[in-house]
């Protein structure tokens, strides 16, 4: 199988409302300063584009449509779409070049969740029977989740202000982090609880913003002169979507994900992991089996700013940018989907040359 | 230098209105189940599963591969949800081959699914976008321009879309799966259905239907293995432009063109009407069959209604380049599910396995979809021979 390379990433600053700016306008500077960095002009100097959005953040069909405009996509191109986190559409992009019908692919994910009320809209994602009907929301369930954690003596309200502090504290050298600041774990344990045993600083903000990245085959990105990292391995895993039939306290599909990807053939320096909510990075780190060797979220993580749609691609970018900048030699990037983790992806970046 | 896949295992429900008989689950279980049956395999010998749909407003279901894991034995899988618009179906069976041919899977589940019935797709849509005009036209509306502008530049006569509608409902009633079951149609039938979108009657256009499509993909190995003939894919594309643009040819889209000619490429072919044996195209609207018979290489531009009045696409007819032997999209029009079923009726007209619709003797076809406003294109050949 060929070797990929990831060679670009840029993020949009997370923020709370982007206001009257339409998906375009929200990804065409990110594209822009993405094609910059690899050197390229546009989507035509790329061998295929994906891209990861959800119709229900935009309250209408077809929001990848209008994403297309942004492309300059004349003559026309090799380009597909998945109604997913734009993680899965780094992963399809890879298998389009492993498959050898691309050298080189663009990606990237958008998400205006401000129109909207987030948690409500992601209770439509539930079982459209039994489940939906009932508009539990999302926030609710992870609740509910870190209840369980809780009342099992597995964490500590004390350990959950723990992430949040460091998220806060580390969103501080992230310049597009939506909130950040020299936050201690006291502070935010005098916090009242919002969805009990959540604080509104457990849940991550509601956030607009894309994000876009360039990948290629080695020899390309050898061949453009580019520093680059090179996925040595991606995997993802779904579980069943009854949430009574789930461990919620474990994440097994992302243990699973993280094993066919080879997370555990080496050293892990940098680990950027989608948590939404503070219990569910203690989950996802005891799940992964990462010690004190590893660096947990130094982005921040998804607490300081979650971009819907582009927050898994983001965390591959959070990891690509330590490796080239040389703050680490191997990492692991996670993504999430669907209520309480149901669904996870676990990419493994190492050091290329160059980098 | 992709790896070789092959159709192993095909499995439809049968289309209607309403399946009221069954959940969202139940529709995609029975065509997977029905797929898996097939290929003579069981759930524990599918490594993924790629599942695809048209907008989520169809059922108002978020992101429903979330829902549907159980449904479709995923559990501890990869499961890729694809959405690019109507031309989902085909696109879904490219993303899930792609799994194989990269080496990266031994044997995948495809799925692609719609039940209409849960919502209404002409609210869906129709409805205001935040920042652009809103149109309030469906598919229908945005299309019959572009068909009117396809009878001024090529002077068809104007009964060529009424042929259409009646050829394919004539092939419809071959296929008993086919949602309309119309065998004694009329061209007068069709020309007295009244007028919905001008020039656009009732009779040529497009059911509203519940349904899903599944398809078992194999690589060679375990393709060569199968019990039944496999349908080897010989080649596989995608193009994508935007809505609008100075320039743009609606009529006949680049897109498409370009999609056409990358496949045929991939597949050898260089005349389609005499290398390929039949083709499953995406006619939603009957007269998208003569200007896609352009488009995609089967007729010099101004000249495909000619193929349509000469019957060279019925197979009632004996057409030597039949279109639409299933019935077509004017039969069954689970939206999500529409390109699928041309990619996988493609791949059981090669398998031998067509039934009362076989083109006889057929070794290579060609399955189409397309979506948008006619700017989304995906293509596969498939073939009886690996090459």
């Amino acid at each position: 199988m060929r070797d990929i390379a990831i060679v670009a990433y840029q993020q949009s600053d997370s923020v709370a409302k982007a206001g009257a700016v339409n998906e375009v306008e929200l990804i065409m500077p990110v594209l822009a300063r993405t094609f910059k960095q690899a050197g390229l002009n546009s989507a035509q100097d790329v061998d295929f584009v994906c891209s990861g959005s959800c119709d229900y953040l935009q309250g209408a069909a077809f929001a990848f449509v209008s994403g297309v405009d942004a492309l300059g996509a004349v003559p026309p191109i090799k380009e597909s779409h998945v109604e997913m986190d734009a993680a899965w559409a780094l992963y399809e992009s890879i298998l389009k070049i492993r498959m050898g019908h691309a050298d080189s692919a663009l990606i990237y994910g958008f998400g205006k969740s401000s129109p909207g009320e987030l948690p409500i809209v992601l209770s439509q994602q539930l079982d459209p029977y039994y489940l939906a009907p009932l508009w539990v929301d999302s926030v609710s369930l992870a609740a509910l989740q870190a209840r369980l954690m809780l009342d099992q003596g597995m964490i500590t309200e004390r350990d959950m202000a723990e992430v949040v502090s460091r998220s806060r504290r580390n969103a501080m050298n992230n310049p597009h982090a939506q909130l950040s600041g020299d936050i201690s774990p006291e502070d935010i344990l005098a916090e009242e609880t919002y969805l009990s045993p959540l604080r509104k600083s457990d849940c991550s903000p509601i956030s607009d913003g894309a994000s876009a990245m360039i990948i290629a085959t080695v020899e390309q990105a050898k061949a453009w002169g580019l520093p680059y990292a090179v996925v040595s391995g991606i995997d993802h895993c779904i579980e069943t979507h009854n949430l009574g039939m789930r461990d919620l306290t474990d994440s097994v599909s992302t243990r699973m994900a993280a094993n066919h990807a080879g997370m555990n053939t080496g050293k892990v320096d940098v680990a950027e992991l989608y948590a939404p909510f503070s219990h569910q990075e203690i989950i996802l780190t005891r799940a992964l089996g990462l010690d004190k060797e590893t660096v947990v979220n130094p982005s921040g993580g998804v607490l300081a700013g979650n971009l819907m749609m582009a927050s898994g691609l983001s965390r591959v970018g959070e990891v690509f940018n330590r490796i080239v900048k040389g703050e680490a030699q191997r990492g692991i990037a996670h993504a999430t989907s669907g209520p309480c983790l149901q669904h996870n992806l676990v990419t493994v970046l190492e050091k290329g040359e160059n980098a | 230098m992709a790896n070789l896949a092959a159709v192993v295992g095909i499995g439809q429900t049968k289309y209607m209105t309403k399946r009221t008989d069954v959940s969202i689950a139940g529709l995609v279980r029975e065509a997977a189940f029905k797929a898996l049956q097939d290929a003579e395999l069981t759930w524990d010998d599918i490594d993924a599963v790629i599942i695809g749909k048209a907008p989520d407003m169809f059922e108002g279901v978020i992101m429903p591969e979330v829902y549907l894991t159980d449904a479709l034995g995923c559990n501890g899988k990869p499961m890729l949800r694809v959405h690019t618009a109507g031309s989902v179906g085909g696109s879904t069976a490219l993303v899930a081959a792609s799994h194989v041919q990269s080496g990266t899977f031994k044997r995948v589940l495809t799925v692609a699914f719609e039940k209409q019935s849960e919502s209404n797709a002409m609210w869906a849509l129709s409805n205001s976008q935040p920042f652009s005009t809103h149109l309030n036209a469906g598919a229908g509306g945005y299309f019959a321009p572009i068909i009117r502008e396809y009878m001024r530049r090529s002077n068809a006569p104007y009964d060529v879309g009424i042929k259409v509608a009646v050829k394919d409902r004539l092939h419809g009633a071959r296929n008993p799966l086919a949602h309309l079951q119309k065998p004694d149609i009329t061209m007068k039938e069709v020309e007295e259905s009244f007028m919905l979108w001008d020039p656009i009657r009732f009779l040529e256009s497009c059911p509203s239907s519940d349904g899903a499509c599944a398809m078992v993909i194999a690589n060679e190995e375990l393709a060569d293995k199968a019990s039944k003939p496999p349908a080897w894919i010989r080649g596989s594309a995608m193009r994508s432009e935007p809505t609008m643009y100075a320039g743009r040819n609606l009529v006949n889209p680049q897109a498409g063109r370009d999609c056409a000619a990358d496949v045929y490429q991939q597949a050898g072919i260089t005349d389609p009407r005499k290398d390929l044996d039949c083709a499953e195209v995406y006619v939603p609207f009957s007269w998208y069959e003569p200007m896609w018979l352009e488009n995609l290489g089967f007729a010099p531009e101004g000249e495909g209604w000619k193929l349509t009045m000469e019957g060279a696409t019925s197979l009632d007819e004996g057409g030597d380049i039949p279109w639409n032997c299933s019935g077509g999209v004017l039969s069954s029009n689970p939206i999500g599910a529409s390109g699928m079923i041309r990619f996988a009726e493609a791949a059981r007209q090669v398998r031998g396995d067509a039934g009362a619709h076989q083109v006889e003797g057929a070794k290579l076809a060609l399955g189409h979809a397309y979506g948008g406003g006619a700017q989304f294109f995906s293509m596969w050949v498939v073939g009886s021979e690996k090459s």
